[in-house]
């Protein structure tokens, strides 16, 4: 039962972008057309989960033992960017048409705060691997779902008469802002569920 | 002259990260304060100028092939330096910044000026490059977060300075306020430009 509320907190109470502040570039990036954000937001539930599964027990098995936790950033991004990688050429042999649709955001899966900020969040709240790859998988669909419902957003605003300034970015930031401020009404729902339980 | 220019264009002409949508998750992140805001762009400039000249100077050495691998390990190590000194003489900012200290490493300008930049001029261009965009980065964050810190609590870097009637918005130190923040910001820049080309 603990492990719905984590789900439930991860996409919809703290979603990783719209309440934690993690992977806004592309978020922004490729969320002006549904089908880029959704192969987006695939890639990035992949690729989070197997990363946190990964610098976990790099954290766990190698870093701590050997007591050199503060050696955690590198190692974590090495980690990340032989993932990214890996992705790549896998999807460049096996997808095409996706690797080509996601062109340039691919490798910067890399430098995707949101990635690197899941498997530092795992540590920092002391979770156990189980916990710390559903708490990755779940992260990840918030992700996508906020992905996909700005794009939803943004594709109807490109044939509507937006003020020449608010193109573009502009506009994806305050489209952001609104839905960041209806992701609100969830605040509360995980202490009421943790109560339910109980 | 030519240097003089390559320093003032992160001031204006290329102000990350409005001009260029890059690095955004630290600056929703950490700009509920003004105070946070500084302390943040100091960190990044310190890692951007450090890691610009880095670059430069073995950029004769790196193999194109591992480029990014390398450019990534060299930033990570400046922003494990940031980090351990951050601890030592800076707790408070350290502990307010949170993990947004290790995820300068996955801040996309910094990996964006190497590519674009460092990886192509000399030390000293680069070095400039480097202070340059941050000085730029630094100006926008403490910018934003005197914004909201004004306007979400009523206070300048700690200091009352609204009147005492004031009732703060706390809308705008949360998440929607950020996004809504950044939005309209960028918007005005664009109005500005577009109105001096015309």
């Amino acid at each position: 039962m603990e492990y719905i509320v984590l789900v439930i907190t991860a996409v919809l109470v703290k979603n990783i972008l719209l309440a934690q502040y993690l992977g806004n570039c592309p978020f922004l990036g490729t969320s002006k057309r549904m089908d880029t954000a959704i192969g987006m937001g695939v890639s990035v539930i992949f690729v989070m989960t197997i990363a946190t599964a990964i610098t976990w027990v790099v954290q766990y098995s190698v870093l701590v033992p050997l007591k050199l936790e503060y050696l955690q950033t590198i190692a974590f991004i090495l980690v990340i960017a032989a993932l990214v990688q890996f992705v790549e050429l896998f999807l460049k042999k096996f997808a095409p048409p996706l690797y080509s649709a996601l062109g340039i955001f691919l490798p910067l899966i890399t430098t995707n705060c949101a990635i690197m900020g899941v498997a530092l969040l795992v540590i920092l709240k002391g979770q156990t691997f189980p916990e710390a790859v559903l708490f990755a998988v779940a992260s990840g669909v918030g992700f996508t779902l906020a992905l996909i419902l700005l794009a939803g957003i943004r594709e109807r605003l490109e044939v509507s008469a937006v003020p020449m300034a608010l193109r573009g970015a502009a506009s994806g930031l305050i489209m952001a802002g609104l839905m960041s401020l209806a992701f609100f009404g969830f605040v509360g729902v995980d202490g009421s569920l943790k109560a339910l339980i109980q | 002259m030519k240097l003089l220019k390559v320093f003032t264009r992160g001031l204006w002409n290329e102000i990350p990260p409005f001009r260029l949508v890059l690095g955004l998750c630290p600056t929703l992140a950490v700009t509920r304060s003004a105070e946070d805001g500084l302390g943040m762009g100091l960190a990044v400039i310190f890692v951007l100028a450090c890691s610009n000249m880095l670059v430069s100077s073995l950029r004769n050495l790196i193999p194109r092939q591992v480029r990014i691998a390398c450019f990534v390990v060299i930033i990570a190590s400046f922003v494990v330096v940031v980090e351990l000194l951050s601890q030592a003489f800076f707790y408070p900012i350290y502990q307010s910044l949170g993990i947004f200290i290790p995820l300068i490493v996955v801040n996309c300008i910094i990996l964006g000026r190497a590519e674009a930049f460092a990886s192509r001029n000399g030390i000293i261009a680069s070095g400039l490059d480097g202070l340059g965009m941050g000085l730029g980065f630094t100006l926008s964050l403490t910018v934003l977060g005197s914004i909201r810190e004004i306007l979400g609590q009523g206070t300048f870097f700690g200091a009352e300075v609204m009147w005492s009637s004031f009732r703060p918005f706390s809308f705008m130190v949360e998440a929607p306020g950020a996004f809504v923040t950044l939005g309209i910001l960028l918007a005005i820049m664009n109005a500005i430009s577009k109105s001096h080309q015309s």
